[in-house]
């Protein structure tokens, strides 16, 4: 065995590397200071707080103090414990075992269990999850509980990224004493959540502020180190800029105030900004071509498009630097990323070129760009949009609408031109295969492949790395299909939006893992 | 008795009127597109018919919409306002912990608009026709025209930026401090101090309306027959301004101060915004933005209930400063 040597050095590397660690953790676990409050602010509103049933993002933010799931994941992606201590996936890829952790308690003092993880799999989120449910539905076999601590997962079939969807979003634990048998959504236990998290619900006055509360029977010893955290409702941007800047609250999350305040807000006096904590969104934005009729049924046109618009310019001008240039579908921050793909430099003259080429009339008829109603920097983006397409000939008019029309009409396929930006939740099968797949051109959604693309080719090859056990193996159908979507323009990729999230230093530990502010913040404290 | 069928009358109108705008706004919020549903789903980034429809038939969605509508009217008559999708909670908890207050704004902004708008009006009018201190006339109408045409949500933040930013003066947002577990008179003067920004900032506008409305209404009085009547019987001054010009000036102030009631309802919403208080005027925009349709309705049922009990009040307030005002037969 040559490589005997080299491992057990590493080996003994590794342990005394371990032992730093643990030195260093426990060094600075116990520099930690216990108590005091947290500011944050929640916006919009969220409606309901359980987040079994709802998963919108300040419900996230929010009920993610309350519930936990099995897995974290850190900013790499990689799952680490949390309800689960530890996990077994067996060779065939279809068994999965996890072992639960001992001592953990409901907040309302009843144990938790194995038969809380069955029920809230195999029963709760099979029902009401609107995401989880197609994933557990078309995968998942049975769940079963050979212990009080062992929960047994059985797949179908295989389904390599499976071990990524224990996202607490995704997969929260509910308390089985409370909801087994009740008509989920209308229980009236939906409006004081339990679980096991480090903080306990305690008062939501609707309009104003949400309080959570130090869990003291938390199941980790000592832990979490906030007395309180209270969630404040300031529907206004410019207002929640005043309440950062005053010291009423302490973290700005990404998307609170505009991007221009990012920039002012981040060079005040004792104020830390940080884009990290958004891995598992991987959030991309692109511009959604309606394939189905021309223009953009033509390739070249799309290659032309793709040239005539300078990326640089929007996320530099457009977004205030929050952004970095999309190369193709996966963000660069998903597993299987592949960045040596078709490139589409910022080139007006092969813009025209190109559209010369098609033979399509670009300015015969008027594309209608449906203006994406999240912000002001879209707006802005769809009147530069406009602006290039009609310097290479085109002819454009933007249509307003608000969240509710913008979803109903690219969920019905009826636009032109318009954009989006979509979570990838860390693995390409997740969250992007969703845009491409010919068999998801389903009508009702907003988030699936509305643009209308259809390749056998990529279906396979998709369909194949979802199922493949090996990760090189997955990395190079992922990257094959990577080249070809971009090479035939499926989407009009534009740049992996960024999210600034603003704190005062005297807030450690906020930002560590792969959910960033979604986490359970059991480890966050405030220094005097 | 003719006060109260004039009040019976009145109050059968108002009925009228209320049910007549529940239809109708059940009709229009149909228009817009997309439903509840389809926005829940979109939100939770959910690619599955099935949930869909099951999200449908649960909200009862998939009925007709004339039987939906009477399902409805059926359950308002009732005083049942029905169920918000997304909060899961009867529409009639969450207006009912949201209104007290948009009450407390509008009602404080109400009469501090009129008492102060009516107070500046008369100050100018004085002064223009007494002709003494003439400049008092064009500060005030100057300061009331930029008023009216300085948009309330601009006003809002410059007043946050001086008062709570630079001087510290008063809390920028919130109804009452959190966290800090105030009773008592403490607690009273906690939400006084929140509600200055906010008050102030909603009445400007209306300030200004009815300032210049009592200016013009009370010149033209003064120059009526019987206040020279009663300067020649020897009135003091102050009391023909007070009892014969004042009176007679406020009608026209009245009628336009309930009719724009409606008008600060909408107001509100923006100052409500602004501020981050946690009245109805927000929980509507949310409710549109989310076609949340029962909460809406109610939202909607609510307020025009309210600008129409208000109307009705301005009506008997009318009859109480002009007792000349008589039922119509």
């Amino acid at each position: 065995m040559t490589t005997g040597f080299p491992v057990r050095r590493f080996a003994r590397i590794g342990a005394a590397l371990a032992m730093c660690a643990a030195i260093l953790g426990a060094s600075s676990a116990f520099a930690q200071t216990r108590g005091g409050t947290l500011n944050l602010i929640v916006q919009p509103e969220p409606p309901l707080l359980m987040l079994g049933l709802n998963q919108q993002a300040p419900t996230q933010y929010v009920a993610g103090k309350i519930y936990q799931s099995l897995l974290v994941y850190d900013a790499r992606l990689d799952p680490q414990p949390s309800l689960a201590k530890s996990w077994k996936v067996s060779p065939d890829g279809l068994t999965y075992t996890f072992e639960l952790q001992t001592g953990v308690k409901w907040h309302d003092g009843k144990p938790f269990g194995a038969a809380d993880v069955v029920f809230s799999i195999d029963k709760f989120l099979r029902e009401v999850h609107p995401r989880a449910r197609v994933i557990i539905n078309k995968y998942v076999d049975t769940v079963k509980a050979p212990n009080e601590r062992t929960v047994e997962i059985r797949l179908r079939e295989p389904f390599s990224p499976f071990l990524g969807m224990f996202v607490v979003d995704n997969m929260p634990i509910v308390p089985k004493h409370v909801y087994d048998g009740t008509d989920y959504r209308n229980n009236p236990a939906n409006q004081t959540p339990i679980g096991t998290g480090p903080f306990k619900f305690k008062e939501w006055k609707k309009g104003s502020h949400i309080v959570l509360v130090r869990n003291p029977d938390y199941w980790k010893k000592g832990q979490p180190y906030l007395d309180e955290i209270v969630f404040r409702v300031i529907p206004d941007a410019a207002s929640r800029a005043v309440a950062f800047e005053k010291g009423d609250v302490q973290v700005l999350r990404g998307g609170d105030v505009d991007n221009v305040d990012v920039r002012r807000l981040k060079a005040l006096p004792n104020v830390e900004m940080t884009t990290k904590g958004w891995e598992m969104y991987g959030p991309l934005a692109f511009m959604t071509m309606n394939l189905r009729k021309p223009p953009f049924n033509n390739l070249k046109v799309r290659q032309a498009v793709m040239h005539a618009v300078n990326r640089k310019f929007v996320v530099d001008n457009i977004f205030f630097g929050m952004g970095r240039i999309a190369t193709g579908p996966v963000a660069s921050t998903t597993k299987f990323y592949e960045k040596n793909v078709p490139q589409y430099p910022f080139d007006l003259k092969k813009a025209r070129a190109l559209i010369q080429e098609s033979g399509v009339n670009v300015g015969a008829s008027t594309v209608k760009l449906l203006s994406f109603p999240y912000g002001a920097a879209w707006d802005r983006l769809a009147e530069y949009t406009k602006q290039s397409l009609e310097q290479i000939g085109f002819k454009v008019e933007i249509e307003a609408t608000d969240a509710g029309g913008w979803a109903k009409r690219t969920g019905d396929f009826d636009f032109d031109l318009t954009f989006n930006y979509t979570y990838q939740y860390g693995d390409p099968a997740l969250g992007v295969a969703r845009h491409y797949l010919s068999n998801n051109a389903i009508k009702g959604s907003p988030f699936v492949n509305n643009e209308g693309y259809a390749n056998t080719k990529v279906d396979e090859l998709f369909a194949n790395a979802a199922a493949a056990q090996k990760p090189e193996l997955r990395q190079r159908l992922y990257s094959q299909a990577q080249e070809i979507l971009v090479g035939e323009v499926a989407l009009g990729y534009l740049f992996e939006v960024e999210f600034a999230t603003l704190y005062r230093k005297n807030v450690k530990n906020l930002v560590k893992t792969g959910i960033g502010l979604n986490e359970t913040f059991d480890d966050v404290s405030v220094e005097k | 008795m003719s006060f109260l069928t004039f009040l019976l009358g009145r109050l059968g109108k108002a009925v009228g009127v209320t049910l007549g705008v529940v239809v109708l706004n059940f009709l229009l919020i149909r228009l817009a597109p997309g439903d509840p549903a389809e926005i829940m789903a979109g939100e939770a980034a959910s690619s599955d018919p099935t949930y869909v429809a099951q999200l449908r038939r649960q909200f009862g969605l998939d009925e007709p919409l004339p039987w939906q509508l009477w399902l409805y009217l059926k359950g308002v008559v009732q005083f049942d306002f029905g169920y918000s999708y997304r909060n899961r909670l009867p529409v009639l908890d969450l207006i009912a912990e949201r209104l007290p207050a948009t009450l407390l704004l509008m009602g404080l902004a109400f009469v501090f608009s009129l008492a102060v708008g009516a107070l500046l009006g008369a100050l100018a009018a004085r002064s223009r026709y007494t002709n003494r201190h003439r400049w008092i006339d064009s500060a005030l109408m100057s300061v009331s025209l930029l008023m009216y045409a300085t948009p309330l949500f601009w006003l809002s933040l410059l007043m946050i930026l001086l008062f709570s930013v630079s001087l510290d003066w008063l809390p920028a947002f919130g109804m009452e401090s959190v966290g800090a577990h105030l009773a008592g008179w403490d607690r009273v003067r906690d939400v006084t101090a929140h509600l200055v920004l906010p008050v102030t900032s909603l009445g400007c506008f209306f300030m200004a309306v009815y300032a210049r409305l009592t200016r013009a209404s009370m010149l033209e009085v003064i120059g009526m027959d019987f206040v020279r009547t009663a300067r020649a019987k020897g009135v003091p001054a102050g009391q023909v301004i007070r009892r014969h010009v004042m009176r007679n000036a406020m009608l026209p102030v009245v009628t336009m101060a309930g009719i724009q009631l409606g008008q600060m309802a909408g107001g509100a919403v923006l100052i409500e915004t602004v501020f981050g208080w946690p009245g109805i005027g927000r929980l509507m925009f949310d409710a549109l933005l989310q076609r949340d349709y029962q909460l809406l309705l109610g939202v909607f049922l609510v307020t025009s209930a309210m600008v129409v009990l208000f109307n009705l009040l301005t009506d008997l307030m009318l009859r109480v400063v002009d007792p000349r005002i008589e039922p119509r037969r």
